[in-house]
């Protein structure tokens, strides 16, 4: 059984030597591998990721909310598959609320939440990628990511964005989503998108990302600050990481109904 | 060990670790009242208009200490119940936890949860609080803390909870603030002095959650029966096992749960005041069917063994219950203007008894620490089945909370 694992590995491998091969012998890119790009960069950065969030929520006439997390993350070698923990530490009313996501690349993800009052672990319906992530403008398919396959891409051209050399890509999703086109500035050197608009059917923007400072953190390019706007309602999200660290050690025991009850002090800070 | 000796040990362990570290305070401010709807004759010492009605000011301490190795938290309730003009310090939890790598030891008041079913209980056979319940209180009311020792180990192939407990009785509908049917009986209760125990073992299938639950405890209601004249008031002996699997199912939640109820003090059914054992049976789906909107639906089976000898000796007078009691629940939650309004429905029915019970709330959130929620419990149906009991009892409630 192992052997047999090992060789499908060895195969996965071969492929992805291939395919490296052929991507240097083009001299352009091809919209899938630039997207395949940005999200192995702002998903997959690192053997793990450890993140202390702070967010801030933003309605029309100013009235902030604010959400204070740590999140960890581990990628599960180069199966694609990731753990994913997220720990409440603010407001007072939810602290110790903890997610835990094991995600896949080709199918549902298993979610589990922790609610703290009444000491109770629950799995919970994972079809949510259009719904909000605790109330802000980012659904959790912004927080941990979408597959490249999930939509169709088309690369329409080279600038520049805040001095910055982009590509600008558009991606229509195949099946039914919250929104029907995004358009995408990824950064040519460092993989990142810096900006996202999402259209709804009627061609109307629906929300804009934008990645407000880049930094480059253990050797990865991350983007430290960002927000999302509803361009509709004028809501807007503002998300600082404070505390970013890639390769400090996470094992796949953390994620796990232990420690969603009771999180390791170590990483919980 | 009594359960003074537990709260003594854990006392002392708390002033160790108190000494340690500085502990955080947190809590909240609440104010909940209900108000029944309707008209009906009561008893005069039965609080007619707001059955609820109180204010509570609740401190959650929490602190660490030996270098990590050792947390606890105090979770303490002062109540000023104006309904019944009382004032009143209740101790929700008090807890200590001593952690390392390959076990966690808990000792004090703990709140324990086990099960898959939602607000249906066949595994969880912990202490509940259904005047809370019923009255319209925060969820977290719903459950009452045990007095336990409880020991987690974490070998690979699973995790294991040991659990020692000192008896605790559920908290049923009294004449205070609910109007019921049948004379009111003041009976001499007589609580178990024994621990109880509990296992519960869990493990992952794959996406699967799979666990086994033995528990060897005492029923929360008591039996009531007529001595010399004298009402006494028994909580007898009932062993539970029981298992439930949970994964996902066509973008959902399957939720899948048995027990069965080993009545000890009744196993061949013929004492009318005990319970006859029973198999419990429960399917539950939750899903999400639209953006911020979830629909969980359970069927929920009771299966009475010894029907017979339940029937041949009810007393004269007594309702007959049936011999298998199913009952439907529905679950509807959906969120508004960035999850700032909940609306939510939870909706019981029994198809045998033909009763209901059906929970509408709306909730929202002012700000990160205020909110506030309007709801009501609506009793429906069979005046002879669990919920058409309460029928006299509809109430509307609002509940205010400002956290810290």
């Amino acid at each position: 059984m192992r052997y047999a694992t090992t060789v499908i590995r060895l195969a996965a491998g071969l492929t992805a030597l291939l395919g490296a091969a052929l991507i240097s012998a083009a001299t352009q890119p091809t919209a899938e591998e630039i997207v395949t790009r940005s999200l192995e960069t702002l998903y997959y950065a690192g053997e793990d990721q450890r993140a202390r969030i702070s967010m801030r929520l933003v309605n029309p006439q100013g009235k902030e909310r604010r959400r204070e997390m740590t999140l960890l993350r581990k990628n599960l070698g180069s199966s694609g598959k990731q753990r994913y923990y997220i720990y409440f530490h603010a407001p007072a009313d939810i602290k110790r609320t903890a997610f835990m996501v094991w995600k896949y690349p080709a199918r549902e993800d298993d979610r589990w939440i922790f609610i703290p009052a009444i000491k109770l672990v629950r799995r919970i319906a994972a079809d949510d990628k259009r719904s909000s992530f605790v109330g802000s403008d980012f659904t959790y398919e912004d927080v941990s990511g979408r597959d490249v396959g999930d939509e169709t891409h088309r690369l329409m051209g080279e600038e520049n964005l805040d001095d910055r050399p982009v590509y600008r890509i558009e991606s229509l999703p195949k099946t039914k989503r919250d929104y029907s086109r995004r358009l995408s500035w990824i950064d040519r050197k460092r993989n990142l998108p810096l900006k996202e608009e999402y259209f709804d059917a009627r061609g109307e923007l629906m929300r804009t990302f934008n990645a407000d400072e880049v930094r480059e953190v253990d050797g990865h390019w991350t983007a430290t600050r960002r927000s999302m706007r509803d361009g509709r309602s004028g809501h807007r999200t503002e998300v600082v990481y404070e505390e970013v660290g890639y390769d400090v050690g996470l094992t796949e025991g953390l994620f796990s109904e232990r420690y969603l009850r009771r999180p390791q002090r170590q990483w919980i800070r | 060990m009594s359960r003074h000796r537990l709260l003594g040990l854990l006392a002392g362990l708390l002033w160790e670790t108190a000494t340690a570290q500085a502990p955080e305070i947190h809590g909240f401010l609440q104010a909940h009242a209900a108000a029944r709807l309707g008209g009906v004759e009561c008893a005069p010492e039965t609080a007619f208009d707001l059955p609820f009605n109180e204010q509570r000011l609740q401190l959650k301490l929490e602190g660490s200490g030996l270098e990590g190795s050792l947390d606890y938290t105090a979770k303490l309730d002062l109540l000023h119940d104006a309904t019944l003009n009382d004032t009143d310090l209740d101790l929700r939890e008090l807890y200590a936890d001593y952690n390392t790598e390959r076990f966690t030891m808990r000792a004090g008041r703990q709140v324990v949860t086990w099960g898959v079913a939602d607000l249906l209980f066949i595994n969880d056979t912990f202490p509940k609080d259904w005047v809370s319940f019923f009255g319209g209180l925060p969820l977290e009311y719903l459950k009452r803390g045990s007095d336990a020792l409880r020991l987690d180990l974490y070998p690979d192939f699973a995790d294991v909870q040991i659990l020692l407990a000192d008896f605790r009785k559920d908290r049923l509908p009294d004449s205070d603030r609910f109007v019921l049917p049948g004379p009111d009986i003041s009976a001499v209760l007589d609580e178990p002095s024994e621990l109880e125990a509990g296992l519960r073992v869990s493990r992952y299938f794959g996406s699967w959650d799979g666990v086994l639950y033995l528990s060897r405890t005492h029923y929360r209601a008591p039996a009531l029966s007529q001595i010399t004249g004298q009402w006494r008031g028994e909580f007898p002996r009932l062993n539970a096992y029981g298992s439930s699997l949970s994964g996902p199912l066509w973008n959902g939640v399957l939720s899948l749960e048995a027990g069965y109820y080993d009545s000890v003090e009744d196993r061949d059914g013929t004492d009318p005041a005990v319970e006859n054992s029973q198999t419990r049976l429960l399917v539950g789906y939750s899903r999400q069917i639209a953006e911020d909107t979830t629909l969980g639906i359970q069927g929920y089976a009771e299966w009475m063994h010894d029907h017979d000898a339940y029937r041949r000796t009810l007393p004269v007078g007594f309702s007959e219950r049936d011999e298998l009691r199913t009952v439907a629940t529905l679950r509807f939650t959906q969120f508004h203007l960035h999850q700032t309004l909940h609306l939510g429905l939870f909706a019981f029915w029994d198809t045998s008894d033909n009763d209901g019970y059906i929970i509408p709330s709306v909730r929202y959130a002012f700000s990160d620490a205020l909110w506030g929620e309007v709801g009501a419990n609506l009793f429906v149906g069979d005046r002879n089945g669990q919920f058409g009991a309460l029928r006299d009892n509809d109430n509307i409630y609002a509940t205010l909370r400002y956290a810290f």
